[in-house]
């Protein structure tokens, strides 16, 4: 619940944590990064893909696109802050021929270009990759910017391939992987210096492919997007209560690796978690959930999820947001403990 | 083409300079085309007893001009590279579409009367996968311009000589997409763009300035970097004329014909509806309007 902004706020010592800035990393202090995967990655790809064009809505450099843009200026399109003409173009270069990665924020592409993207995109099964920064709760900078629905309004969408990469390691391999399909994607992009981990698990990124990056027999955690390197820290941190946590990542929301999913929930007493970086409506959380019911797979020790309250959230630095709003890995540790 | 480029869903020929214009240098006049045009919307309109008839009616000599003077195709090959893209942005004017394609040969005469019916490939509303040359799928307006700035960047990036050329209407103009594309086509300097708009005074709502005024119409596309014409789109020597001018205008700005139209036109006790967006039409009147057509038909 909102305070009412007549009510004034309690001091904080040193005016609290400060708002995050729009550019800042996800990465804890200390964490392994890499700098704009996703702009070094297409830059990469477009040597052999002559048919890859990048359109940016004034957002290029702060979608990474900018590494494109410098690499292959007469290759990007600057279609002004123009959303619905950006999603419109995109489409109209896939007719002729063209793989254009259009990017922009998260709650632009979902909120403001849903029609477009629908009718003049995914309705006629159009290659156009679409790059979003800001997915879920990654800005403090309040619900104009926080994507919170958007895999909620984007699996509605028939045609449409979405994917919630982890980190950087696999933004590598997903942005050649979304330019070989064939058909519309829509990727949550992570940006700036992001956080490197599945690396070290010898993970590799397959399209609609759910993966276990280490097992357990007390807990199984789906994840995608961010929240996989929560559950792994997660994973770590609970081992010292000898709580024994598998960790399914599902960079794939749709379609749904449902084979993986129905064998991995159905195995033992495990407490099934779903993770996201997403309001618990409409994601990942209910897609799993919907899944198991039809299947009749119930977990032995329930059926869980982590995710973002459906409620508009406020403004602030992300690690207090992601601690209030329980996508932590403290506050994550602290919901499964809670409900072994 | 230099770059190696994947020629989309075109048969792999390259991309020809957009001299060649098979309909052109017909000896049928473009009267006749349109009168032809109008009778086959109304033998669709009349298998399924409805529809936007009166736009179909009014848009005709713009669609005779365009498929029969100025554009150019290939009937037995409508994704030919080469061809001049026609996108119809507005989607419920599908079955104008389909009487000038079915008139051009795109698509045969006798699917006709299959128009709005279960697995036709004419359905009320213009669907790219459905219709041979249906470029886009439009329905939902305020979309065909923003494409159409896409497949002419598009175009040039191929160093295709086509034109793309959009079809949309004055209530398209309330939809702020609309101008989202007008702006970028002047930025972009899209000579190889030449928008269409119908005018025809009439919206959902009502008369389409009183729904939201959008006059002076001509003033906005010029200050947003266009060659702007205006013109009586049911005079074919005027069309004529302004597609011949935006063909071959020099300057490097994407062009504009407003094209002034009449409800219903070619059929008077049509025309004299007031409310006539989505006109009703009795069983009988269909084959009146049919016999009033024929009678007034140019030859």
């Amino acid at each position: 619940m909102r305070r009412s902004k007549y009510e004034k706020p309690a001091p904080r010592a040193g005016g609290g944590a400060k708002t995050s800035a729009m550019i800042a990393s996800l990465a804890a202090p200390g964490q392994r990064t890499k700098p704009a995967p996703f702009g070094h990655a297409l830059v990469e790809l477009a040597g052999t893909r002559p048919d890859i064009i990048g359109l940016s809505a004034d957002l290029s450099k702060y979608t990474d696109l900018h590494i494109f843009a410098q690499a292959y200026p007469e290759r990007f399109y600057q279609m002004g802050m123009a959303e619905q003409l950006l999603m419109s173009a995109a489409a109209g270069l896939a007719r002729e021929g063209f793989t254009p990665f259009a990017t922009t924020y998260a709650v632009f592409a979902a909120r403001r270009a849903y029609d477009f993207i629908c009718l003049a995109i995914a309705e006629e099964n159009l290659n156009v990759k679409i790059a979003c920064a800001l997915p879920g709760l990654t800005t403090g900078y309040g619900p104009s910017h926080q994507a919170t629905e958007d895999l909620a309004i984007f699996r509605g969408m028939p045609n449409l391939t979405i994917i919630d990469p982890c980190d950087a390691h696999e933004i590598e391999q997903v942005v050649p992987a979304m330019a070989a399909h064939q058909g519309p994607v829509y990727l949550r992009l992570l940006r700036g210096n992001v956080p490197l981990v599945l690396d070290a698990y010898g993970y590799t990124f397959e399209l609609g492919k759910a993966k276990t990056i280490r097992d357990g027999r007390d807990v199984l955690v789906i994840s995608s997007g961010l929240m996989t390197m929560r559950a792994l820290e997660v994973a770590e941190a609970l081992r010292d209560d000898r709580v024994d946590v598998a960790v399914l990542h599902v960079p794939t929301i749709k379609p749904l690796d449902t084979a993986t999913i129905l064998r991995e929930a159905g195995r033992g007493g495990r407490l099934v978690v779903v993770a996201e970086n997403h309001s618990v409506i409409g994601g990942l959380g209910e897609a799993v959930a919907g899944l198991l019911m039809r299947a009749g797979v119930m977990p032995g020790r329930g059926f869980r999820q982590i995710g973002l309250p459906d409620e508009f959230l406020e403004a602030g630095a992300l690690p207090t947001l992601h601690d209030r709003y329980g996508i932590s890995a403290a506050a994550m540790a602290g919901s499964i403990r809670a409900w072994l | 083409m230099t770059t190696g480029l994947p020629t989309g869903s075109s048969t792999g020929a390259s991309p020809e300079a957009s001299t060649e214009r098979p309909r052109a240098g017909s000896n049928v006049p473009l009267g006749e085309r349109a009168y032809r045009i109008r009778r086959h919307a109304l033998r669709m309109g009349e298998v399924q007893g409805q529809g936007y008839i009166a736009q179909a009616l009014g848009i005709s000599d713009v669609l005779a001009v365009s498929y029969f003077h100025a554009l150019a195709y290939r009937p037995g090959d409508p994704e030919w590279e080469g061809r001049d893209r026609f996108l119809l942005s507005i989607g419920h004017y599908a079955i104008a579409l389909y009487a000038a394609l079915i008139e051009a040969e795109i698509i045969p005469e006798d699917e006709l009367t299959s128009y709005g019916g279960d697995d036709s490939r004419l359905p009320m509303s213009g669907m790219a996968a459905y219709t041979p040359g249906m470029e886009i799928t439009g329905g939902s307006l305020g979309h065909g311009l923003g494409i159409a700035v896409g497949m002419a960047l598009g175009l040039k990036r191929k160093g295709s000589k086509s034109f793309i050329y959009n079809l949309f209407s004055d209530g398209e103009l309330d939809e702020g997409s609309t101008w989202e594309a007008a702006m970028s086509a002047g930025s972009f300097k899209l000579d190889n763009l030449i928008g269409l708009v119908d005018v025809n005074g009439m919206q959902a709502d009502g008369a389409s300035t009183g729904v939201l005024n959008f006059e002076p119409l001509g003033p906005k596309f010029a200050a947003f970097n266009w060659f702007v014409q205006r013109v009586d789109g049911n005079d074919i020597d005027a069309l004529v004329k302004a597609f011949d001018a935006a063909r071959h205008h020099p300057g490097a700005e994407p062009r504009i014909i407003l094209c002034d139209t009449r409800m219903a036109k070619g059929v008077p006790f049509l025309e004299a509806r007031e409310r006539n967006h989505f006109l009703r039409v009795e069983p009988d009147e269909w084959q009146r309007a049919l016999a009033i057509l024929d009678e007034g038909r140019v030859k």
